[in-house]
C-alpha cells in the first residue's frame, strides 16, 4: 500500500525520512543497533518463518512426493505438475477462478467509485449511508452468503417467475450459478473499496473543482480529468487487493453451491482444500497451491505494472 | 478523538479528519466541524442522494430478509417469497437455535479467540515494527521488513495443507493455536501500517526519555506505544473483523469439535437444519448480532479506523 502515497502525504514523510535519518547517522556512529531492538524483532521473525514460511517449503517440497496425507511416500519428480496441467478439473478451476473474479473485480470497483462519489457529493444524510455502505465488511461472508443461498433457492423464484434463468433456482444451474457468487461477493466487497475510494475522494482539494467549473468543465470532464487521475493510486490498489481476493474465493462459494451443480463452480482454493484434505491428494494438491502462488503472483505484478503505467500517462 | 496525529499536516486534511472523527469531540472540534460544514458552500444534490438512497436498499434487504424470515413458523415461510412481515413472531426459533448449535460455547469460543488476538497481535506487532522503524537503515531490519511484507503476495491455500499437520503435531488445532496464527499471520500487514507512522514520530521525544537513563523497552512502553492510539485502533478493527468472522482457518485448523467458532458452527449445522429455514435464520442473525451490534455504536470510529489504515 506503499504506493498509495500521495504528493502532499510524501513530502510529510520524506520531510520526516531526513530527518529520522539525522537521528540514527547519530546512532550508526555507536555502531550495531541495540540488542532490545534484536530481542523484539527476532522471536516475532522465527514464529513467523515456523508457521509461515516453513509451511511454503514443505509444501514446494512435498509437491515432488506421492505423499498421500497419510502413510508412506515416494519422490516421483514432477510428475503431479504435468498431471495437473491434463487434469480437466483443475484447469476448470483455474477457469472458474479467473472468470469469477475478473468480472467481480470489475464490477466491484465500478459500483464502489460510483457509490463514492455520490457520498462524497453534498448529499442529505451522508454520515448515516457511509456507515450503511460499511456494514457488509463486518460481517461473515459465509453466514451471510446463507442468507444469499435462501434468496437466490427459495425466494427469487417466486419473485421473478418470468425470467428463465431465476424462475427455477440460479444456483442449481450449471451455466449461470457463478452470477449469484459474483453477486454475493460484490455487495460484500464493495464496502471496504468505497471507503478505500472515499479516503482518496477527500484528498482532493474543492478549490480544483471550483477552478474547473469556473472554466466551463462539466461533471464527466471533472471527473475524467480530475477525480480519476487523482484516486488513481487508490484505484490501482483496490483493483490489485480485489483480484488477489477474489481469485482465493472460498466461502462465498462454500455457502452459495458448494462447488456444485457438479463442480461447475468449484474455485482454486475449495479444490485444494477438497482434494487435499478429504481426496487423499496431499502432495498433488500441494503441486497445484505451488502453480496458484505462481500464478497470483506474476497476476499482481503484471497488473500492478500495467495499472502504474496508465498512473504515470495522466 | 483523544489523541492527536503527531503529524496532523494540512487545516484540509484536519478538517478531512473531523468529518470522520467525533466521538468525543471537544468544543473546539465541533466548531472546526461547523466550520468544514459551512465551507462547503455547494448546493445539496438531490440526484447524488437520490442514487445514494434507492442504493443502499440492496445493503439492506439481505438484513431485512433475515430477520422477518428468523421470526416466520416454517409454514408460514413456505408460503411466501420470504419477504412478508410474519403475522406472528415465532421467537422459539431463537431458542431452538440457540440449544441446537450450542451457541453459548459457539461465542465463547469466538470471543476468546477474537479478544485473544487483537490483544497479543497490537501488544507484539507494535513492538516489532517500532524495531524496525528505527533501524530501517540496518540491513537485518530492512531485510526483515521486506521479508515480511513479501509474504502478503502468498495466498493462504499453499500453507494451508502443511500448516494443518505442523499444528496438530504442535498441539495447538485448537484455540490457543488459532490466536496464535492470527497473531503472526497479521504480522505482514500490521507491521506495514505501523512502521510508516512509528517513522512519523519525532526521535527528539524518545531521546529525551533515553538522557534521563530509560531502556529501549521502556521508551517503547511509556513514550512510543500511547502515542500509537490511532494506528492500535486501525489495527485491532481489522485483527478483529477478521478474527471473528474467518472460516477457513477455524475450518481446517481446529479439530475438536467444543473448540468450534460461530461462522463454523454455522456451517456443521448448515447439513441438518436442512430445510429449516427459520431456526437456520435465527442462528444466522445471533452469529452476526454481536460485531453487527459493536459497529451500530462505534460507527464513525471503525470507519476511521479503517480509513487511517488505507491512506499509507
Amino acid at each position: 500500500m506503499a504506493t498509495t502515497t500521495l504528493p502532499e502525504v510524501t513530502g510529510r514523510t520524506s520531510r520526516k525520512g531526513v530527518y529520522d535519518g539525522a537521528g540514527s547517522t547519530r546512532r550508526k556512529a555507536l555502531g550495531r543497533a541495540l540488542p532490545a531492538y534484536y530481542w523484539m524483532v527476532v522471536p516475532a521473525v522465527v514464529l513467523f518463518a515456523f508457521f509461515h514460511t516453513l509451511p511454503v517449503l514443505v509444501g514446494v517440497f512435498f509437491s515432488f512426493t506421492n505423499y498421500a496425507g497419510y502413510g508412506t511416500w515416494d519422490f516421483i519428480g514432477v510428475s503431479n505438475y504435468v498431471n495437473l496441467f491434463q487434469d480437466d478439473r483443475a484447469l476448470a478451476a483455474y477457469g472458474f477462478s479467473f472468470g469469477f473474479a475478473i468480472v467481480a473485480t470489475i464490477l466491484t470497483n465500478v459500483i464502489a467509485l460510483v457509490i463514492a462519489l455520490g457520498l462524497n457529493a453534498k448529499i442529505v444524510g451522508r454520515n448515516t449511508f457511509r456507515g450503511v455502505y460499511f456494514v457488509p465488511y463486518v460481517l461473515a461472508i459465509l453466514v451471510v452468503g446463507y442468507v444469499f443461498q435462501f434468496f437466490f433457492s427459495n425466494s427469487l423464484p417466486k419473485l421473478l417467475p418470468s425470467i428463465p434463468v431465476l424462475a427455477e433456482n440460479i444456483l442449481s444451474n450449471p451455466d449461470w450459478a457463478w452470477v449469484a457468487i459474483v453477486v454475493l461477493a460484490v455487495w460484500q466487497a464493495a464496502a471496504f473499496s468505497i471507503i478505500i475510494y472515499l479516503a482518496g475522494l477527500q484528498t482532493i482539494p474543492g478549490e480544483l473543482y471550483e477552478a474547473a467549473s469556473l472554466d466551463g468543465a462539466g461533471a464527466w470532464r471533472q471527473f475524467s480529468r480530475i477525480t480519476f487521475p487523482l484516486i488513481s493510486a487508490f484505484f490501482t490498489i483496490n483493483m490489485v487487493l480485489s483480484l488477489k481476493g477474489f481469485l482465493q474465493v472460498f466461502d462465498h462459494v462454500v455457502a452459495l453451491t458448494n462447488g456444485g451443480p457438479g463442480t461447475a463452480t468449484e474455485s482454486i482454493t475449495l479444490l485444494i482444500y477438497r482434494g487435499g484434505f478429504q481426496g487423499g491428494e496431499f502432495a498433488y494438491q500441494t503441486a497445484n497451491a505451488v502453480i496458484f502462488v505462481i500464478v497470483i503472483t506474476v497476476v499482481s505484478l503484471l497488473q500492478f505494472r500495467v495499472l502504474q503505467r496508465r498512473e504515470a500517462d495522466f | 478523538m483523544t489523541t492527536a496525529a503527531p503529524t496532523s499536516t494540512s487545516t484540509a486534511a484536519m478538517i478531512a479528519l473531523d468529518d470522520e472523527i467525533d466521538t468525543t469531540e471537544g468544543p473546539a472540534a465541533r466548531r472546526r466541524r461547523r466550520r468544514a460544514e459551512n465551507l462547503d458552500t455547494r448546493k445539496i444534490n438531490w440526484w447524488a442522494t437520490g442514487l445514494i438512497a434507492v442504493c443502499s436498499l440492496t445493503v439492506l434487504i439481505p438484513l431485512y430478509l433475515a430477520v422477518v424470515v428468523s421470526l416466520k413458523s416454517p409454514e408460514e415461510l413456505a408460503g411466501g417469497t420470504g419477504f412478508e412481515l410474519p403475522t406472528t413472531w415465532d421467537w422459539a426459533n431463537f431458542a431452538e437455535a440457540w440449544e441446537r448449535t450450542n451457541f453459548p460455547q459457539a461465542i465463547a469460543n469466538t470471543a476468546f479467540i477474537t479478544v485473544g488476538a487483537v490483544l497479543l497481535t497490537l501488544l507484539s506487532n507494535s513492538v516489532v515494527a517500532y524495531a524496525i522503524a528505527r533501524n530501517i537503515h540496518r540491513p537485518f531490519f530492512k531485510g526483515v521488513f521486506f521479508y515480511l511484507l513479501a509474504a502478503l503476495f502468498i495466498p493462504f491455500p499453499i500453507i494451508m495443507l502443511p500448516l494443518v499437520k505442523q499444528t496438530s503435531i504442535l498441539g495447538l488445532d485448537n484455540q490457543t493455536g488459532l490466536i496464535i496464527l492470527y497473531t503472526v499471520f497479521g504480522l505482514s500487514l500490521n507491521v506495514f501500517i505501523y512502521t510508516a507512522y512509528i517513522r512519523s514520530i519525532p526521535i527528539e521525544l524518545e531521546e529525551a526519555a533515553r538522557v534521563d537513563g530509560a531502556s529501549t523497552w521502556r521508551v517503547f512502553w511509556s513514550v512510543i506505544f500511547p502515542l500509537l492510539a490511532p494506528m492500535n485502533a486501525t489495527v485491532g478493527i481489522l485483527t478483529c473483523v477478521w478474527a471473528w468472522n474467518d472460516f477457513i482457518l477455524p475450518l481446517v485448523v481446529l479439530s475438536d469439535p467444543a473448540a468450534r467458532t460461530l461462522p463454523l458452527a454455522q456451517y456443521v449445522f448448515q447439513g441438518q437444519f436442512n430445510t429449516d429455514y427459520t431456526v437456520a435464520f435465527a442462528s444466522y442473525l445471533m452469529a452476526m448480532a454481536p460485531l453487527l451490534l459493536i459497529y451500530v455504536f462505534a460507527q464513525r470510529w471503525v470507519i476511521s479506523g479503517v480509513m487511517r489504515g488505507s491512506i499509507k
